[in-house]
């Protein structure tokens, strides 16, 4: 059992890196300019000079892949912050303090939880208009309730425990004792969950982006490639293909760093 | 019965809350409806007319006061694109998604259960690994990524189906429901992945019970204690995934319809929403919300059933 844990994340961070390299270098250079259109050498199969052929402009794939990819990622690593930064804060105090406004925010969080996220960002995104930055808040803030129920958990279950007694007997003070002494030690948790979070915002951005209310043109994004490649499906498969595989790979490698960290704890429900 | 009595009272009240916000929500966006139905050049007295007759003259609370039980009479108020009651708007698109969702949640079902139960039975085996890696990369493919290869795939190559069309219920149910299948599959396909993950690891941690050393103890073989012990234990996690599943399901079927070109709820909503059409949008968001908090609330009272031992009162 251990060993297999191991071969996931290990697997995990490879793929992972192995993404995260090709966007590093898509940020520094890519092999053509995604946006240079070029009529003479329209739909191209897959090449040696056009790794991944080319759309419905003579665009080049690979290059149009590797810059939508860092967007998505910017995007996914961005709704992470804001809702594990949030999360950690409100999931903190409450699950240390606890009080009549734990109990109201984490029965406002149990219900938010329920609901499909996607469902909650198009309410939020049809109340604000759609776009990168209003993607990323709405996504961000929506990821705060489930990101705070597993931090106040983790600490209410931690501020029991005796070190935190010893902590307060050698005179520290409440903030220190809730950041320095209990916090830590839920980011074993904490930290499989981000990435579940990750792979939730790729997903929720890419779906929007395809459905036309998540990122707009000319921002570059995996979804929107996807929605203008299903159109030219039939005279260019490899379009839509090299989309969606980008979409597949990020979320698989990040899925198996999520498992390989034990992600395997389940939701405790009531 | 005095739980499920106080869980009932806690979901009437979660839903009067959703409806308030979902009302509430559309009516502090700026601008005036009335501008994008009459146009920019209407006259004081026309917008004043019709103003009084969508009833925005009134308080806020007033307003939602009249919606909320006009809701109870089938009311549902006035689409602004549409200038039709919302009622009509919707009907005939409910059961598309109904439909679609409810084949999806089957096919969830149908895939995982027998899958899952299989690969825990198996646990190590050479098709327990090749189906471990393959559940993995299904569960990474989105849903409407799937859809976008079955249109290829059983749309353009094999022409099992016409990618685009659509065939409603009434004129030819076996039609419509080969027209249904294939992206109930796409929703399907990465939940039914999650599940078998989900059924596997459970049924696997509760083989290392007691109860299971003492089944082999009298002389019982893997495939019995797993039929007669454990997957009546293992099966409660997998309710509360199905639950929120079939809320994902819903949700996942809304960007299928798009894939498809399915007249469902989903691209009604869509269309409402890029139409600044906010009286569908709010009804099809509090609909949906409502099937939500029910479908939690079926979950809560139905573990008191398969395991007595559960009280989630507290």
């Amino acid at each position: 059992m251990k060993k297999r844990r191991n071969y996931n994340l290990i697997l995990g961070l490879a793929l992972t890196c192995a993404m995260v390299g090709l966007i590093v270098m898509g940020w520094l250079w890519t092999p053509f300019d995604p946006n240079a259109m070029d009529p003479a050498s329209r739909l191209q199969s897959p090449s040696l000079t056009h790794l991944l052929g080319t759309d419905n402009f003579g665009r080049d794939i690979f290059s149009r892949v590797l810059q939508g990819a860092g967007a998505t990622f910017l995007i996914g690593v961005a709704v992470v912050l804001i809702g594990g930064v949030c999360g950690v804060l409100i999931g903190g105090f409450c699950g240390y303090y606890g009080g009549w406004l734990d109990d109201l925010l984490m029965r406002s969080a149990d219900i938010i939880t329920a609901f499909p996220s996607i469902l909650l960002a198009l309410v939020i995104i049809s109340l604000i208009g759609a776009g990168k930055y209003r993607i990323i808040i709405a996504l961000g803030v929506l990821f705060i309730p489930s990101f705070s129920r597993l931090v106040r958990g983790e600490v209410a279950r931690c501020k029991s425990q005796e070190y935190v007694a010893n902590a307060r007997l050698m005179g520290a003070k409440d903030l220190r004792v809730l950041f320095v002494h209990i916090l830590p030690n839920t980011f074993p948790v904490l930290l499989s969950s981000l990435a579940i979070g990750f792979n939730n915002a790729v997903l929720a951005e890419a779906s929007m982006s395809y459905l036309g209310i998540g990122v707009q043109p000319p921002d570059p994004s995996l979804g929107r490639m996807l929605s203008e490649a299903q159109t030219y499906f039939f005279s260019a498969p490899w379009y839509a293909l090299s989309a969606g595989c980008a979409i597949v790979l990020l979320i698989l490698g990040v899925g198996l760093i999520a498992d390989g960290l034990g992600g395997r704890r389940r939701r405790d429900r009531a | 019965m005095r739980y499920v009595l106080k869980k009932l009272a806690l979901l009437l009240l979660t839903l009067l809350i959703i409806s308030l916000l979902a009302f509430l929500a559309f009516q502090v966006i700026p601008g005036d409806p009335t501008t994008k139905m009459l146009g920019s050049e209407a006259t004081p007295e026309r917008v004043a007319a019709l103003r009084a007759e969508l009833g925005l003259d009134q308080p806020v609370l007033a307003r939602y006061w009249h919606w909320l039980t006009g809701c109870f009479k089938g009311e549902l108020g006035l689409s602004y694109s549409y200038f039709q009651p919302v009622e009509t708007v919707l009907s005939g698109k409910i059961q598309v998604t109904a439909w679609l969702s409810g084949l999806a949640f089957l096919l969830v079902i149908v895939l995982a259960l027998p899958v899952g139960v299989l690969l825990a039975r198996f646990e190590g085996g050479p098709v327990d690994k090749a189906m471990t890696v393959l559940n993995q990369i299904v569960m990474s493919v989105p849903a409407f990524f799937i859809g976008i290869l079955f249109t290829y795939l059983f749309g353009l190559v094999l022409r099992w189906f016409v990618p685009g069309g659509y065939v409603s219920w009434r004129a030819d149910m076996g039609a419509f429901l080969r027209y249904m299948i294939f992206p109930a599959l796409a929703v399907a396909l990465p939940k039914a992945a999650m599940c078998v993950k989900l059924l596997r690891s459970s049924i696997l941690q509760e083989l290392d019970q007691d109860y299971v050393r003492t089944g082999y103890s009298r002389g019982r073989s893997r495939g019995s204690v797993l039929r007669h012990h454990v997957l009546r234990n293992a099966v409660i996690p997998t309710i509360t995934f199905l639950a929120v599943t079939l809320a994902d399901i819903v949700a996942g079927s809304i960007i299928i319809e798009q894939v498809f070109s399915l007249p469902g709820i989903g691209r009604l909503l869509l269309l409402s929403i890029s139409n600044r059409d906010f009286p569908v949008v709010q009804v099809i968001v509090v609909l949906i919300a409502s099937l939500v908090v029910i479908i939690n609330f079926l979950a809560d009272i139905s573990y008191q059933y398969i395991d007595p031992r559960i009280r989630l009162d507290r």
